[in-house]
């Protein structure tokens, strides 16, 4: 709980994206400190996704830099390995490999890029886990999971890795609704833990009670940033007031 | 027409004489047909068009042509090469064997890479991206994800394409080689019975198939187990 660490680990400035002539994302600037955790919402094709996908790299950026605790994203492979060491991602689609059990995805890589051991890499497995409270599914195949079974699996897996930084990509919007709270748990558990994170959600019930900062962005710019009671409450702009409008009209 | 069933029954046995050369063929074919494609797909995947451009051609060749021609071009045409003749691989093409195994192993690469080709475009990326989030290089991504579910989705074309070359495999026989087809043809020619004689050999190739086909399927349920809801 200690998010006055001043320690920037995720710092953007003037970042632009392009996908052809469209530009996904104008001028993003964004500071993340050690420790904080950033819930970012906004309408769908705000391009939300495409800003935290560039902070490891799944997309590359046009213009501006992105820093991840002092490795800037170049087109050096290296540094891009160095960024990717740091940052786990959960996924909304969860993306686990079908044909492995939970315990061989979950142990993948570490053996590959952490060098670690069989047995290392198991201990380190089963312990994350218990931590997302299914060990007693480390043998079976994702297909044979419910989906918010596979969600945590996937969150034990970037944990696995252990990084500095979490990055959710809507994480419980393919999730039936009676699952969306055993994934909101096991996220609340690693923020009170002190993981920095940086969350894209429509679930703005886990925004107001876990985030230190909401960020809200429309058409590829980051509109409005504040912490949540003055985000929800006193909303800047207009563009805000309308989006929360309509997402907490029922 | 009567159907001379005493033929048959003698008949048969002998064309099993070639079976042993028609599975030669077949196997020996498939597996380094099979390198082939891998180093095919490889080229073809590499990003890098003085891989892929070759890669394309070579396909676009011997998709496109009759196996019977090329069959015919190896066996025929090589050796009026001098550059063959002098060649260390002059004993392999020398023989009726090596050039239908040649052949064989040609054609059915260009076939094998691109299926292999459909199951790697197949895989999902965000599985891929997956990797590539954990921190997985692209090498690491290729052999731990692509690959097992690449091979998952080629199989059942894969299997089509073992069926095919077998049945090629009987054109081995117009360049001297006595597979089962080729004794068949030297028993229709001394017996003027081509019916009973092709029938019989048809069931043999048939009774081949359903073993290809039965082979597949095993392997295809065991390595789909992942999918099949346990109890």
């Amino acid at each position: 709980m200690d998010s006055s660490n001043p320690v920037d680990i995720i710092h953007l400035e003037n970042v632009n994206k392009f996908f052809g002539t469209f530009q996904a994302l104008k001028n993003i600037n964004l500071t993340v400190r050690k420790g904080e955790r950033v819930v970012v919402c906004g309408p769908s094709g705000s391009c939300k996704s495409t800003l935290i996908r560039c902070i490891n790299r799944l997309e590359e950026h046009n213009s501006g830099t992105i820093t991840v605790n002092g490795h800037e994203l170049t087109d050096d492979v290296k540094n891009i390995d160095a960024v990717r060491r740091e940052v786990g991602m959960v996924f909304q689609d969860f993306n686990l490999f079908p044909h492995m059990t939970v315990v061989k995805n979950l142990m993948l890589a570490p053996k590959l890029v952490r060098k670690a051991s069989r047995s290392e890499a198991y201990e380190t497995a089963m312990r994350y886990l218990e931590r997302v409270k299914i060990p007693e599914q480390a043998d079976k195949y994702p297909s044979q999971l419910s989906g918010g079974q596979q969600q945590r699996v996937a969150i034990a897996r970037a944990l696995c890795m252990n990084p500095m930084v979490m990055l959710f990509d809507e994480p419980t919007s393919a999730l039936d609704p009676e699952m969306i709270a055993e994934v909101l748990d096991v996220m609340t558990d690693l923020a009170r833990e002190g993981m920095t994170m940086i969350c894209v959600t429509h679930e703005m019930g886990f925004a107001r009670s876990v985030a230190d900062n909401v960020v809200f962005m429309d058409e590829g710019e980051i509109v409005e940033m504040n912490p949540p009671r003055e985000f929800f409450d006193n909303p800047k702009s207009e563009r805000t007031r309308l989006f929360l409008s309509q997402v907490l009209s029922y | 027409m009567s159907f001379d069933m005493a033929l048959i029954l003698d008949s048969i046995p002998k064309m099993l004489m070639g079976i042993g050369l028609t599975l030669q063929l077949l196997f020996l074919s498939a597996a380094l047909g099979l390198a082939l494609a891998i180093i095919l797909l490889l080229m073809r995947i590499s990003g890098r068009w003085y891989l892929a451009a070759p890669t394309m051609a070579y396909i676009y060749i011997f998709r496109g042509t009759p196996i019977l021609v090329q069959i015919f071009i190896i066996y025929y045409g090589l050796p009026q090469l001098e550059f063959v003749r002098d060649s260390i691989f002059w004993p392999i093409l020398r023989e009726p064997f090596g050039c239908a195994i040649l052949a064989l192993t040609l054609n059915t690469a260009a076939y094998v890479s691109e299926i292999l080709r459909g199951g790697v475009l197949g895989v999902d990326r965000g599985l891929k991206e997956a990797g590539a989030a954990l921190g997985l290089r692209a090498p690491h991504r290729f052999i731990y994800i692509t690959t097992p579910i690449a091979i998952r989705l080629a199989l059942p074309a894969y299997s089509n394409d073992v069926i095919s070359l077998m049945k090629s495999t009987a054109l081995a026989s117009t360049i001297t080689l006595l597979d089962m087809t080729g004794i068949a043809r030297t028993i229709v020619a001394e017996t003027y019975a081509p019916y009973e004689i092709f029938i019989s050999l048809m069931a043999i190739y048939l009774i081949l198939t359903w073993m290809i086909q039965r082979s597949f399927g095993w392997v295809e349920k065991r390595m789909s187990r992942h999918v099949r809801e346990e109890v």
